[in-house]
């Protein structure tokens, strides 16, 4: 039995293979070859030149910014929802799952509705008599949209391995003279740290290749990677090869960031803080 | 549990099931401008079961249209020439008919002929002899003329002064920084510096081309957003305050919010958007009967009702009805009197250009909207890369400090 | 503390409810506007009940999510039970790299990467349209795959082997052994790989961008095109109503589960 079991894989293997590596070499082939399809390096070397160098420490800029905002609220967050009783922590994550269900396109339309100057926002300012904000069309309104659209992302994960504490380390912790602001920095963060990380990819990744919401929220007045790539497939400049080399230089820079990622986690995991 | 997976696993099993019902004979794909037709929606003549049940009056067999949208020539262009998808029926302008034609992505209509095959009334006739002929498809074979316009400027006149209204130059008028939208596509946001500029837009010298570009920079500062059909609710909520788009559009905005008024300036783009059968059409006589049926008055009435475009169509211009519809102001600028139709479109329509000239408006397109974003991204990247770094170094010390201290 | 706490847990609830109050609001507005409520009508409901583009779109993506996730729950539990049976431990960490990479990937990749395959195909075979159901229905499972697998492989890793060794030496045959004993185990990590897959395609847009073609629109491509054109309130109103059955949907899917867990 264990050793026919294996089979019952073999349908995946195949379809692995047919539909993620082969794809990705498409991706290699078109990025190394030009419209005639002959070898060229042309494409790579576009994307030195500055225009594109740009681009891209934009985009990473703007996943930087909105992943550590998302970090910042979603911590403290993630920590009282652990501590509260089980069933009203089972409400709160519906609470927190149910707007991943709209469809991001309209959300975002909405908060297009809500930053605009004569927006919602700006309408009730002028209530209480403050003079207009301007928000959209910058690059903070952009971030916005991003957080919105992902902090989910990064509750779920924290929360679930803040959850899965045993309450019996934390009060292990305290009969051994921890103070609760101990308990926190040496008993919880550390464990806790598995959720950051895997939250923190959550959010980077998506956001580093977001098109949609720069184009609303940033009125189009900049560009982001992720932009510039769906023009090359289904807009203006039309050109496989030159997307596909954005597209690989940009699945690098993720894989990357992600390697960096694990390092940070690695040591803990492997050796263990706590064992 | 194994219930309801087996309940849950016959629920959608069946409603997959479903769906593959309803096959009909003929399929037809129509690929179009958003809002570019009388569809239904709102309450108006729905001229796509129409045709469906004219196809079958004619042919005795039934057909599905299936009806999707694109924002922009350029979008359109991507979708044809990659052969991703099979359409049967597209609506490109004047220049892109042109690109499409050189590049042998359309094919003939031979909309007599396929008419005289099913014995039904052929409607071409509607087309007048000044829409016959043009420059992009001189003998006729590739496009039937569907609607055509011209580029002015929409304005707010609670928030614009009425003599500022000249012509491009208000684009760049920095009274109104912040309340200007331009348009989301290279050849038309280029063409609006270029007709203030009195440049050819189908200039081949790339010296016009950087002048052009440098004029483009020099308004981003005042642009709210760069837009497409975004524009109908910035421009009707009183967002933005000033826009070049095209004169149709503006109808239908000013159905919404008042205070919208238009002008257009002395030169300006003037437009032919037609009806095209793309080469790799799989049902190319569904698609001539398709654009048939458009030319019908039936048909080309309510659409030019609904899109508030001039119609090429005798049918519909000459109709009392429908002018009377539109009213004076409408068929006023949409019509107006001693208007040379091909002289102008000689003059200042968009022509195809060479592929180095493409790539050229290419580069300076993007070139103009990465401009700005954030200034800093550059230090803020290597100062996060830093942190990070410093970060893992940090915690491995303590990590290892905390093992020494307490192992 | 307390105070702050709720304080600081209501703020980050209106950020996340704040776009979807305004939706709902919007949906009755009387007036064309999105961005200006006019007054209450139901004209916009009563808009979408006629649009049979949008109910065409709906039905679409009802069909391909229900696919993709019945095919993708199979090849996905089967996938678990070959993986957690692999001897070689390189071979399984192969395997699961591979299979999470559509995880790891922006979608963005993804989706490219599948068009420029489907495209070379087609041009390959000759045939003119690339892209249909077919692709799209090949790019929703590789994506949702993962996610499945990810919620079987731990559930059958939990099982003990020694429960359906016994069931052999009892008399069942693998087969029976897997269907009787192995499965009633495994059964809610697979329901709810198959929740989560239906979801995934039925809310994804990114991936389904680059693999749709003419023939088959799905609701977030529909919703996508009618963006770019003037967004009337009637797409909010279609969101409300799904929002409304989403949020029904959970809210009886977790009186269930109360009640299960009350029963154990």
């Amino acid at each position: 039995m264990r050793r026919r079991g294996n089979i019952a894989a073999y349908p995946h293997i195949v379809w692995s293979v047919l539909f993620i590596i082969a794809p990705l070499l498409f991706v290699l082939y078109y990025t190394f070859t030009d419209g005639a399809g002959d070898p060229t390096l042309e494409n790579i070397q576009r994307i030195g030149t500055s225009n594109y160098l740009l681009i891209f420490t934009n985009s990473l800029c703007m996943a930087l910014i909105a992943t550590v905002i998302c970090l910042v609220i979603a911590y403290p967050l993630a920590y009282i929802f652990s501590r509260m009783e089980e069933k009203t922590q089972r409400i709160m994550m519906v609470l927190i799952m149910l707007p991943l269900w709209m469809n991001f396109l309209i959300t975002t339309y909405s908060w297009m509705t809500l930053l605009e100057d004569t927006g919602i926002i700006n309408t009730l300012l002028g209530l209480i008599g403050i003079d207009g904000v301007h928000m959209i069309n910058t690059p903070g309104a952009v971030i916005v949209g991003m957080v919105f659209c992902f902090l989910p992302y990064m509750i779920m994960p924290i929360y679930s391995v803040m959850a899965g504490i045993d309450p019996k380390i934390v009060e292990a912790a305290k009969d051994l003279g921890c103070s609760d602001r101990d308990v926190l920095l040496r008993v919880i963060m550390p464990m806790s740290l598995s959720g950051v990380i895997s939250g923190i990819t959550m959010v980077f990744v998506p956001s580093i290749s977001t098109f949609y919401i720069s184009q609303k929220l940033g009125g189009g007045t900049f560009q982001l990677i992720g932009d510039t790539i769906e023009s090359y497939f289904t807009g203006n400049a039309i050109n496989f090869h030159f997307g596909a080399a954005l597209s690989m230089v940009l699945m690098f820079m993720i894989l990357i960031s992600m390697g960096i990622m694990n390092r940070f986690g690695d040591e803990r995991e492997e050796r263990g803080l706590l064992k | 549990m194994k219930k309801i997976l087996s309940l849950v696993l016959t629920a959608l099993l069946l409603t997959a099931g479903l769906s593959a019902c309803g096959q009909t004979d003929d399929k037809l794909y129509v690929y179009n401008w958003g809002e570019y037709l009388s569809d239904g929606i709102y309450g108006d003549r729905d001229n796509i079961s129409a045709f469906e049940e004219y196809y079958e009056e004619v042919t005795g067999r039934s057909i599905e249209v299936y009806y999707t949208t694109y924002p922009s020539n350029e979008d359109m262009y991507a979708k044809i020439s990659s052969g991703t998808s099979k359409y049967d029926v597209i609506f490109p302008s004047d220049y892109m008919v042109q690109r499409l034609i050189a590049e042998d992505l359309l094919r003939p209509i031979n909309i007599e002929e396929v008419c005289a095959k099913y014995g039904t009334e052929c409607y071409y006739d509607t087309v007048t002899e000044e829409f016959r002929g043009l420059y992009f498809d001189p003998e006729d074979k590739y496009s039937v003329p569907y609607t055509y316009g011209r580029v002015g400027i929409i304005y707010n006149s609670t928030m614009v002064d009425e003599e500022d209204c000249t012509g491009y130059e208000i684009l760049w008028n920095e009274k109104y920084a912040g309340k200007i939208l331009q348009f989301n596509n290279s050849r038309d946001a280029f063409s609006t510096a270029q007709y203030m500029l009195g440049i050819d837009v189908n200039t081949t010298d790339p010296a016009d081309w950087e002048l052009v570009y440098e004029k483009m920079l020099e308004q981003k500062p005042l642009v709210q957003s760069y837009v497409m059909d975004e524009i109908y609710n910035k421009m009707e909520s009183g967002e933005a305050a000033l826009a070049a788009y095209y004169a149709g559009d503006f109808f239908t905005m000013q159905e919404v919010n008042e205070d919208l008024e238009f002008f257009y300036p002395e030169e300006t783009n003037i437009f032919v958007d037609c009806m095209c059968v793309p080469a790799g059409s799989g049902n190319p006589e569904a698609a001539a009967l398709f654009i048939n049926y458009m030319l019908t008055a039936e048909a080309a009435i309510p659409n030019a009702e609904c899109l508030f475009y001039a119609s090429p169509h005798e049918c519909v211009y000459t109709d009392e009805e429908y002018l009377d519809d539109m009213g004076e102001d409408v068929v006023e600028v949409l019509y107006p009197e001693d208007f040379n139709f091909q002289e102008e479109l000689n003059r200042y329509a968009f022509r195809n250009l060479d592929p180095d000239t493409l790539e050229l408006i290419n580069s300076l397109w993007e070139e103009l909207k990465i401009e700005g974003g954030l200034p800093d991204s550059i230090y803020i990247t290597a100062a996060a890369l830093a942190i990070a770094i410093a970060a893992i170094i940090i915690s491995r010390l303590w990590i290892r400090r905390m093992r020494a201290k307490w192992y | 503390m307390k105070k702050l706490s709720r304080l600081y847990m209501a703020l980050v609830f209106i950020f996340l409810y704040a776009p979807i109050v305004v939706m709902i609001l919007i949906s009755f507005n009387a007036g064309e506007s999105t961005a200006h409520m006019t007054g209450f009508s139901l004209r916009w409901y009563q808009q979408m009940a006629r649009d049979e583009n949008t109910l065409n779109a709906l039905k679409n993506t009802i069909v391909l999510s229900a696919l993709s996730a019945v095919i993708t729950t199979v090849l996905g539990t089967l996938a678990s039970v070959g993986i957690s049976r692999m001897r070689s431990r390189r071979l399984q960490r192969v395997v699961r790299n591979v299979t999470n990479l559509p995880m790891m990937n922006p979608d963005i990749v993804t989706g490219i990467s599948l068009m420029l395959l489907f495209v070379f195909t087609a041009q390959m075979l000759g045939r003119d349209s690339a892209l249909g159901f077919g692709s799209l229905l090949i790019a929703h499972i590789t994506f949702s795959l993962p996610y499945v697998i990810m919620s079987v492989l731990p559930k059958i890793n939990q099982l003990d082997r020694n429960v359906p060794e016994a069931a052999m030496d009892l008399g069942c045959t693998p087969l029976q052994s897997f269907f009787k004993v192995e499965l009633p185990f495994i059964s809610p990590g697979i329901i709810t790989g198959m929740i989560m897959a239906f979801t995934l395609s039925f809310d994804d847009f990114v991936i389904s961008n680059f693999t749709s073609g003419a023939s088959y629109e799905t609701l977030t491509i529909h919703i996508y095109s009618m963006i770019k054109k003037s967004v009337k309130p009637n797409i909010y109103a279609l969101s409300t109503l799904i929002f409304i059955v989403v949020m029904a949907l959970i809210l009886a899917y977790n009186l269930l589960n109360d009640r299960g867990r009350e029963k154990r």
